[in-house]
């Protein structure tokens, strides 16, 4: 079947209601081919819950959801076979080795025995895990298993790989390479969606995203967009004994919006030469100057950090 | 998905294949088990016990006692392997989450699950035959017969204990269907004497449950005998495997697809 319009993902009214909560409330998705689509948010946000309803493992609440064309959940089993999943938490298994865990994996695409020793080879090269091949399982570190899991994603030859939170909880050596990685199947032509609540994460790899809150898509578009649309373009971040005394006066005035986040200051300006100025006068203050960033567009959307949900 | 009734095919097997990949790796313990308490069972009821009572339903009580532990090691094969370790698959391992994101529903983990139970209690039926052959109680080549039957037995309290697992909160929770279900069953069932020694009504309750039909059926193959009314003990059988089965599938997805 091929994707009608184009979309890989298109989802329109997107609901899903637990206990009477939306923990996912009417939002529109349009997913396009050859893309890497973030959706960024806090824990809590529902990013998981969009995810298990494009795969469809569990069934929206309300709203219209096609991937890859096929309406889902109904034809989710049949559209599974063209796509690749990443989960959040680690569910290698530990009986196996790591080349076991890939024909394994690939059994249950039914894949034939030979086709999938064929891959295997090249699947342990792309994870950089060739000399694991016959390791056991709990040998391997947070970043080799997670590049295994990312590995055995690709056991079907996906057109879509869908990634919960692919580098959390790793170092970050580990999270760089998973990335590189990640780049390199953007360069085949394949389609990556991907949660996360690293900013930077989203910045590097996105081409577009949705930053979520509570269910809600708050904003969308591309990670330069996004900030150009919502923020101004300077950032000082000031903290240290006395910056509530010095955001009353001066510092307000000097700047053309404030944040307050726990004990640090965020002005934002398209001119930070007098902020800088006035700083230098005020060495009790420490400050870092910084361009605008997406967390800087998520905390004016919610009044909060997204780092620590 | 939307069927109420779990979808029947044979994208079980891979499940199937999977478990028994496991188990191969893991097999000379898990063999030394399925032989070795048999034997000593055998050797310390049969013998010892067996020079007490002498002969039982017309048989010496080894051959008595090696036909019902058969089934009951059936039973508490397939049994343990649907509580803990599908529990673990569950759960901890998340192995049926893995296999969730892939073209395999839960219809088809649920019924890998339970051949794969069922074959346990295969291999552990075999086991029991093997020894009993080598003590020289097994008559006549039709007890071969009992094998597949082992597979049903295996495969129909896997079922029942899937029920179990898939509302379960914790390992815990499985005590209460050991104590209250499966162990009863092999004291009342007619492991280790005929059900005609007990009070009526307890008769009475022991004729509903599946662990007793096992045993009518099973205790005459391995005897040199034909099993009576054999259809009506395999249908007791199928039907709480098929009933379980749809359950287990039910609550399940309840579980897992919410």
């Amino acid at each position: 079947m091929s994707e009608r319009n184009g979309g890989v993902v298109q989802a329109s009214g997107l609901t899903k209601i637990y206990d009477g909560r939306p923990v996912v409330d009417a939002i529109d998705l349009q997913v396009e081919r050859g893309e890497c689509f973030g959706i960024l948010g806090p824990n809590g946000a529902g990013k998981t819950t969009i995810l298990r309803m494009l795969i469809g493992t569990t069934p929206p609440s309300g709203g219209r959801l096609e991937v890859l064309g096929f309406p889902i959940p109904d034809h989710a089993r049949v559209m599974r076979r063209r796509i690749g999943v990443v989960p959040q938490g680690d569910n290698l298994d530990p009986d196996f080795t790591v080349t076991e865990n890939l024909a394994v994996y690939g059994s249950y695409f039914d894949i034939p025995r030979k086709t999938a020793a064929e891959r295997i080879p090249g699947l342990l090269a792309f994870a950089a895990l060739e000399s694991k091949a016959v390791a056991a399982i709990h040998t391997l570190s947070g970043g080799m298993r997670r590049r295994l899991i990312l590995a055995r994603a690709l056991i079907n030859q996906p057109d879509l790989l869908v990634l919960d939170e692919p580098t959390t909880g790793l170092d970050p050596q580990a999270r760089q390479l998973i990335w590189q990685r990640l780049r390199s199947l953007l360069g085949q032509g394949k389609t990556l969606i991907l949660t996360t609540h690293y900013m930077e994460e989203a910045e590097r790899l996105c081409d577009r995203l949705v930053i979520m809150d509570h269910g809600k898509i708050l904003a969308s578009g591309s990670p330069q967009a996004l900030i150009e649309d919502h923020v101004e373009p300077q950032v000082l971040e000031v903290y240290g004994p006395g910056v509530e005394r010095w955001l009353g006066a001066p510092g307000r005035s000097l700047c053309e919006r404030t944040e307050q986040v726990g004990e640090t200051v965020f002005c934002y300006a398209h001119d930070e030469g007098p902020l800088l100025d006035d700083l230098r006068g005020h060495p009790e203050l420490r400050f870092l100057h910084r361009p605008a960033n997406l967390e800087d567009v998520f905390v004016k959307l919610t009044g909060r950090e997204l780092r620590d949900g | 998905m939307s069927s109420p009734l779990p979808s029947l095919s044979l994208r079980w097997i891979p499940v199937w294949q999977r478990h028994a990949l496991v188990w191969r790796k893991l097999s000379v313990p898990s063999l030394v088990g399925n032989f070795g308490d048999p034997l000593l069972y055998l050797l310390a009821l049969g013998y010892g016990l067996g020079r007490f009572v002498g002969s039982m339903d017309g048989m010496p009580y080894i051959t008595f006692l090696a036909s019902g532990i058969v089934c009951s090691s059936a039973m508490n094969t397939a049994t343990f392997e649907s509580l803990y370790s599908a529990f673990t698959r569950m759960t901890t391992q998340q192995t049926w989450a893995g296999m969730l994101a892939t073209p395999l529903d839960v219809d088809d983990i649920v019924m890998g699950e339970m051949v794969w139970a069922g074959s346990k209690s295969l291999i552990s039926a075999g086991a029991i035959l093997v020894v009993a052959a080598a003590l020289g109680i097994v008559h006549g080549a039709r007890a071969v017969l009992v094998l597949p039957v082992a597979l049903l037995v295996g495969t129909c309290f896997a079922a029942m204990a899937l029920v179990v697992t898939a509302i379960s909160k914790s390992y815990e929770f499985f005590l209460y269907y050991m104590t209250l279900v499966v162990t009863p069953m092999m004291l009342f069932c007619g492991v280790f004497f005929p059900l005609q020694g007990l009070p009526m009504p307890l008769q009475w309750v022991a004729a509903f449950l599946p662990l007793t039909h096992a045993v009518e059926i099973i205790r005459p193959l391995m005897t040199g005998a034909w099993p009576a009314r054999a259809p009506l003990h395999l249908s007791v059988m199928l039907a709480y495997g098929a009933v379980s089965y749809w359950l287990a599938t039910a609550l399940v997805r309840r579980r897992l697809l919410a």
